[in-house]
């Protein structure tokens, strides 16, 4: 490609090829610094984001930042391309692209904004959230609607979803049951109940999908069980005949990231046909779940691009929802602040993570939730996590993360409490997803104003749930 | 255990897990009380992260063996985060005595330097008394350490085995807890693969100094046998967990 630049204050920076450009033009975090592609100085990341912002959009048709022939992450991506949906933006520069879409957002214009989906890259994406700013970010969002469903029905307008993670660090039965029990009582669990086993064992994992679904069937609730192990594990209980709602894989945005998680696109569509195949839905048939996060490329030595230059991880992270679209997923999450501060390192990055990824997720077409959380060596707390939570609430998050007190007491990191959510929720007048929260009624956790109530331990509701964690 | 038996039933779903559970709620918030507990948690975790090494504190407790100390190519606390590639290499121009020893041992801050300072004496200690057909070189206090920093200091000091004693990163309800990993001929480019670890130590609530000291002796007899550490020891004691250098 020709060279690119911009002069700013009499000083001409250069951009010798899309990948550097993309990497200098991200708003600052410390994985691009690790990874040696971040901008050098303020001036030099406004000149790239100023070129970018000239950069005709189809130029991503035609110009890799992953090559085509080493990666199949490209190859999904630019052989799915949707060109009748690209087409009303298809003359559009970056720059012209935001602007579009900030003029559609303004006019209430979800329409348009939602049948893009198909004809957009990853590196579109990418590139435009790097011109936007908080609110851009989460106005977009939000009229950015992507509904999906199996047993509870998930994105529309005004609900807060949740997955209910009930980890226990050997994950003993009893253990498991407390927390589902607890997170239930406070509403939580209309997007999934979901636990990262403590071991991938196939007999593990079916344990606990019994478990799960057995919680599920006793009180008939309307949402969805999941065991986050690797895909094949899954795919074993499938085989063994366990009640697998939902199958889990992290996916990347490189095919050798994507490697290096064990996990190809050949075996994600063989699990996704076998939950198909067990017909457990019934407002929808979404039967798949993917984790993401910023760095995680990186932190498998596998993100580099063409000419073997560091992509930066705001663009590879984009790629991974390139992938996870391609299975028509109930639930998509980046994990934000998991990874450390080597990728992420204060508050500041971490909410600016988190919006991008919600907003580059939604406009690809994916159900997008956030785990919003962190580690004690991050600088990033729970005042931080209030921030990101109500921002990602008021740009229309599908569902957030929640564990017991905001400590998971196996993975070690801190998340969203149970008492988060409902604070979100009335702040912002969100409600569950509309059949879990016809259940909590049922329970008679439903208080008169939308919210759920705390119940006194002799309550109906809470003495029948609380029965499950008897022997 | 039957919940609707138990005159306290939140007090019965508690006794079920080290999760917070029923922690009763203000409104849609925490209880004040919940609340200043979490964060009393989160303050020794982040304090452990943040205070620094204190080298005569760990002289102090190893009273009569020889102590150097080193520096990484972090150089603070905050690049230490974010650069963990300058943490694995020594800062220029550290001096280290050439000794040709069979083993080194580092106390290096890691994410936890308080895990160093209640644990890595006694830990080094144990662990020398096990291997008395050992030469040793001199203790290293190593401070902005990752993990492979022991394989630059190993080389230097020319020894045949490297045993890294390193403050684990902190969760909420550890703070304490240290890790050791055991590399054979040590170098630059080693890869986690190719050491051994014993993680937790953090007595009375994990490992004890001398439950890890018998583990680590016992890898340590078995890789000078093999010429080897890592996966190749697998069957004698657990492989490193990824991501943990």
């Amino acid at each position: 490609m020709t060279s690119r630049r911009a002069t700013l204050a009499g000083h001409t920076h250069e951009f010798p090829s899309l990948v550097e450009l993309m990497a200098k033009a991200s708003p600052p975090r410390s994985g691009d610094v690790l990874a040696g592609c971040a901008a050098e100085s303020a001036a030099e990341r406004v000149a790239a984001q100023t070129v970018l912002a000239d950069l005709p959009l189809a130029t991503f048709l035609e110009e890799q930042v992953v090559g085509y022939d080493e990666d199949d992450v490209t190859r999904l991506v630019l052989d799915t391309h949707d060109r009748a949906a690209f087409a009303p933006v298809a003359s559009l520069t970056v720059g012209e692209f935001r602007d579009r879409l900030l003029a559609w957002t303004a006019a209430g214009d979800e329409a348009s904004i939602g049948a893009l989906a198909p004809g957009l890259t990853p590196e579109m994406v990418a590139a435009v959230s790097k011109l936007m700013r908080t609110t851009d970010l989460v106005a977009v969002a939000r009229r950015t609607r992507v509904v999906t469903g199996l047993r509870s029905t998930l994105g529309l307008p005004g609900r807060l979803a949740t997955r209910l993670q009930p980890n226990h660090p050997t994950d003993d039965p009893l253990g498991v049951t407390a927390s589902v029990l607890d997170g239930l009582l406070h509403g939580c669990g209309d997007a999934v109940i979901g636990i990262n086993p403590a071991t991938d064992s196939p007999a593990r994992t079916g344990e606990l999908l019994e478990l799960l679904d057995a919680v599920i069937r006793r009180y008939e609730i309307p949402t969805q069980s999941c065991v986050l192990a690797h895909v094949t594990t899954t795919l074993r209980a499938l085989e063994a005949g366990a009640p697998v709602d939902l199958v889990f894989q992290s996916v990347a945005g490189t095919q050798e990231a994507n490697r290096s998680f064990g996990v190809t696109l050949d075996l994600l569509a063989e699990a996704r046909a076998g939950a198909l195949a067990l017909g457990r839905g019934t407002v929808g048939d979404d039967v798949m779940y993917f984790e993401t996060g910023q760095g995680s490329a990186l932190s498998a030595g596998a993100h580099l691009g063409v000419g073997g230059r560091p992509v930066d991880q705001q663009t590879l992270e984009a790629r991974a929802y390139g992938v996870a679209r391609h299975f028509g997923p109930l639930l998509v999450n980046t994990v934000v602040g998991f990874i450390g501060p080597e990728y992420l390192y204060d508050g500041k990055q971490v909410l600016r993570a988190g919006l991008e990824d919600h907003f580059c997720g939604k406009l690809l077409g994916l159900p997008m939730g956030v785990d919003v959380c962190y580690t004690n060596h991050a600088e990033v707390d729970g005042d931080d996590t209030d921030t990101l939570t109500l921002l990602l609430g008021a740009a229309g998050c599908s569902f957030v993360i929640a564990v017991p007190g905001a400590d998971d007491v196996m993975l070690h990191y801190q998340s969203l409490s149970f008492t988060d959510v409902l604070s979100a929720r009335q702040v912002l007048g969100l409600r569950p997803a509309p059949e879990f929260e016809a259940w909590l009624a049922r329970m008679g956790l439903l208080g008169d104003d939308g919210g759920v109530r705390a119940l006194p331990a002799d309550a109906p509701a809470a003495r029948a749930l609380l029965a499950a964690a008897g022997p | 255990m039957t919940a609707e038996l138990s005159p306290d039933p939140w007090a019965a779903l508690r006794s079920l897990t080290r999760a917070r559970v029923a922690l009763g709620r203000a409104g849609d918030a925490l209880p004040t009380v919940r609340e200043l507990e979490f964060r009393a948690a989160h303050a020794a975790a982040r304090d452990a992260v943040h205070a620094p090494l204190d080298p005569a504190l760990l002289r102090a407790a190893l009273p009569g063996r020889e102590v150097l100390e080193v520096r990484s190519a972090a150089p603070d606390r905050a690049t230490y985060l974010q650069r963990p590639d300058l943490g694995r290499r020594l800062a220029e121009d550290t001096p280290l005595p050439r000794c040709g020893a069979d083993l080194a041992v580092v106390l290096a801050d890691g994410l936890s330097p308080r895990a160093v300072h209640e644990h890595g004496p006694g830990l080094a200690t144990a662990l020398l008394d096990r291997l008395p057909g050992w030469s040793v070189a001199p203790l290293v206090v190593a401070h902005q350490a990752r993990v492979a920093l022991g394989d630059a200091i190993g080389a230097a000091l020319g020894v045949r085995a490297v045993v890294v004693l390193v403050g684990e990163r902190p969760g909420l309800s550890a703070a304490d807890s240290l890790g050791a990993y055991l590399t054979w001929d040590p170098r630059p480019g080693r890869v986690d693969a190719e050491r051994n670890c014993v993680s937790n130590v953090r007595p009375p609530h994990g490992l004890t100094h001398d439950q890890a000291a018998g583990t680590l002796a016992a890898l340590l007899t078995a890789a000078r046998e093999l010429g080897a550490s890592g996966v190749a020891l697998k069957d004698e004691g657990p492989a490193l967990p990824p991501g943990a250098g």
